[in-house]
């Protein structure tokens, strides 16, 4: 990703003095009478890459909002690189390096696909590296378009983004958060809506962002896919973190088993009710 | 059967006019010029050969187009005003305050009313901005109203007497071209300003908020920006105002001030101030053109602008220019 020439904004601010990269600490969110998050803790490591996974409605986007600051939390608090977050407005938190894609994707229909690049350019994080000339910034959204899969010879990245089938919509949704030279990325579903075929042209492009050393945090319905490429799966549950670990791992624990199955799971398989999930 | 229907087709001199080939012909030069070149020689030769009724009539196109150009301008950040006539009323106040208090000669309390009136309205918005939609629209539309009846009752600022005796423009024509002109800055300088990254922006919030935050652009000091910009184009319309007519009082806050520029918008095509301009251009005149009518004058005009809005939806600048741009035919579809 070394697009720019000049010094990496990323390797200037890599001394983390012995804090943790992430650290989600008791984290909490109320809706009126609904408790979308309640009690999550977790860590995340540099260069890890975290799935987080759980049945409908079982608080993975708000955790996600909670992070990035599109909500804020009512209780507990996020530490990015030591440094608190949970109270910083949104674009702030992007500016310090967490950036995010939304699950559903409404770019600017009318514009062409790399023109939709221009306001994540735009941005305040990567405005003076981009340079404002529009050559040079176009150049970096076709080389950033490229990279994650619009083919240049056959000029998609032209097209109005109106007229982009789904794929390319969520790779587009990919490049404007990676056009932001992130640290953390949190993918929000970026494989629901797409053909089996489609996330395996995705996959490629995610295992080259983490052997550029980008931590990331995945939420997916998508299990067989996300295990293969995650490092440790959180699972969530009403809210809650009910599993922590390695994917094979965690699959195989009762409380996951019954929170994606359901009671049908419990009635057939009677596990063992002391380990059943909250 | 065959079905028929109408095929669109780009003009070749358009097609021919969109890259650096066309500064080779004259007729191609003419072709990009030419609509950028209307309403600038309309401005300037238009004024002389009318009579001194319809130059009067000229002026309030120049008001109001202000106001309409200035209204687009929040439309496409994704505020929708209702009340042009708060920017306008403090622009008009903050002139015939100036000029009372401070005895500032009118070529001065102009851009300083138009900065200040932008200021303060900006301020009073700034509470609100986080409101979307229609909200922010009731309080846009409320605040004004609000104003006139504090003005009334605390008696502030001449009270219902207003402020009176105030000093003119040196002559007409200075008042004509000055308007007139700050109409053509405002249409090329904020088309300009919203065809660069900046108004793409201001689209992108109108949009989709949302994206425009998580590029770690705070998206309220955006829409404060476009606030002001919009309420000082307003405010120096208002502050223009009170300089033709010597006075300022509460009716520069009155709700004609809010529609009619809503109304030249939407009739001549919002989105990309030309629209705004053309719609004030004919609404303006119209409505004195009816005077005739007497009474019935606001009916007439009420079926006027109904039938532009249902006849011209995408409003007249976008159709015109449609029809500059392209032609039309009928093709026989299986």
């Amino acid at each position: 990703m070394d697009r720019v020439d000049g010094v990496d904004p990323v390797d200037q601010r890599r001394d983390d003095d012995g804090h943790p990269f992430l650290r989600v600490e008791g984290l909490g969110k109320r809706f009126g009478g609904i408790q979308a998050v309640a009690d999550v803790s977790l860590d995340l490591a540099r260069g890890e890459l975290l799935g987080i996974i759980g049945p409908n409605g079982s608080g993975k986007t708000t955790l996600v909002n909670l992070i990035s600051g599109f909500v804020r939390p009512s209780a507990g608090e996020v530490r990015f690189r030591g440094r608190r977050i949970d109270r910083m407005p949104p674009h702030r938190i992007v500016r310090l390096g967490i950036a995010r894609t939304f699950q559903m994707v409404r770019p600017f229909y009318e514009l062409p696909a790399y023109k939709n690049m221009i306001i994540p350019l735009f941005s305040p994080r990567v405005r003076g590296l981009v340079g404002g000339k529009y050559g040079d910034r176009d150049a970096v959204a076709l080389d950033l378009l490229e990279e994650v899969g619009f083919e240049r010879d056959a000029f998609v990245a032209y097209k109005p983004a109106g007229a982009l089938p789904q794929g390319y919509l969520k790779r587009l949704e990919l490049a404007k958060a990676m056009a932001l030279e992130p640290e953390l990325l949190i993918l929000d579903e970026l494989f629901s809506g797409l053909s089996l075929a489609e996330v395996a042209s995705i996959v490629p492009i995610i295992e080259k962002l983490r052997q550029g050393g980008m931590t990331l945090i995945m939420i997916e319905h998508r299990l067989r896919e996300l295990f293969r490429i995650a490092d440790r799966v959180v699972v969530l549950n009403h809210g809650r973190k009910i599993a922590d670990g390695p994917p094979a791992a965690v699959m195989e624990m009762d409380a996951v088993k019954s929170a994606y199955l359901g009671a049908a799971a419990e009635t057939a398989e009677t596990s063992d009710p002391e380990t059943e999930a909250p | 059967m065959t079905e028929r229907r109408r095929e669109r087709i780009d003009r070749g001199i358009k097609k021919r006019s969109e890259d650096v080939f066309a500064l080779a012909s004259w007729r191609e030069m003419l072709y990009l010029a030419g609509p950028r070149l209307l309403p600038v020689a309309l401005v300037l030769f238009l004024p002389p050969l009318l009579s001194p009724y319809w130059q009067k009539v000229m002026l309030s196109v120049g008001v109001f187009g202000l106001l309409a150009v200035s209204w687009d301008l929040l439309a496409q950040a994704g505020m929708i005003s209702l009340g042009q006539a708060l920017f306008f009323g403090m622009g008009a106040y903050g002139a015939g305050l100036l000029d009372r208090y401070l005895g500032m000669p009118p070529f001065l309390s102009l851009p300083i009313a138009a900065v200040l009136g932008g200021l303060v309205s900006t301020l009073l918005l700034l509470p609100v901005l986080r409101l979307r939609g229609i909200y922010f629209s009731m309080v846009t539309l409320i605040l004004p109203l609000m104003l006139v009846r504090v003005i009334e009752a605390t008696k502030i600022f001449g009270g219902t007497e207003g402020l009176s005796g105030l000093t003119p423009w040196p002559s007409v024509w200075v008042e004509m071209y000055l308007i007139l002109g700050a109409l053509l800055a405002a249409l090329f300088g904020f088309r300009r300003m919203l065809a660069a990254d900046y108004g793409l922006v201001l689209k992108g919030i109108r949009d989709n908020d949302r994206s425009v935050t998580s590029a770690g652009i705070n998206i309220y000091v955006y829409k404060a920006q476009a606030l002001f910009i919009a309420a000082a184009v307003g405010g120096f319309a208002g502050a223009f105002m009170t300089h033709v007519y010597l006075f300022v009082g509460m009716p520069v806050f009155a709700l004609d001030y809010s529609i009619l520029p809503i109304a030249a918008a939407v009739v001549g095509g919002p989105g990309g101030l030309a629209g705004a301009t053309l719609g004030a251009a004919i609404l303006v005149p119209l409505s004195e053109a009816l005077r005739g009518f007497g009474g019935l004058r606001i009916v007439f005009y009420g079926v006027f602008l109904v039938v532009f809005i249902v006849a011209v939806p995408e409003g007249i600048f976008s159709f015109v220019r449609r029809k500059y741009h392209q032609f039309e035919r009928w093709v026989e579809v299986d």
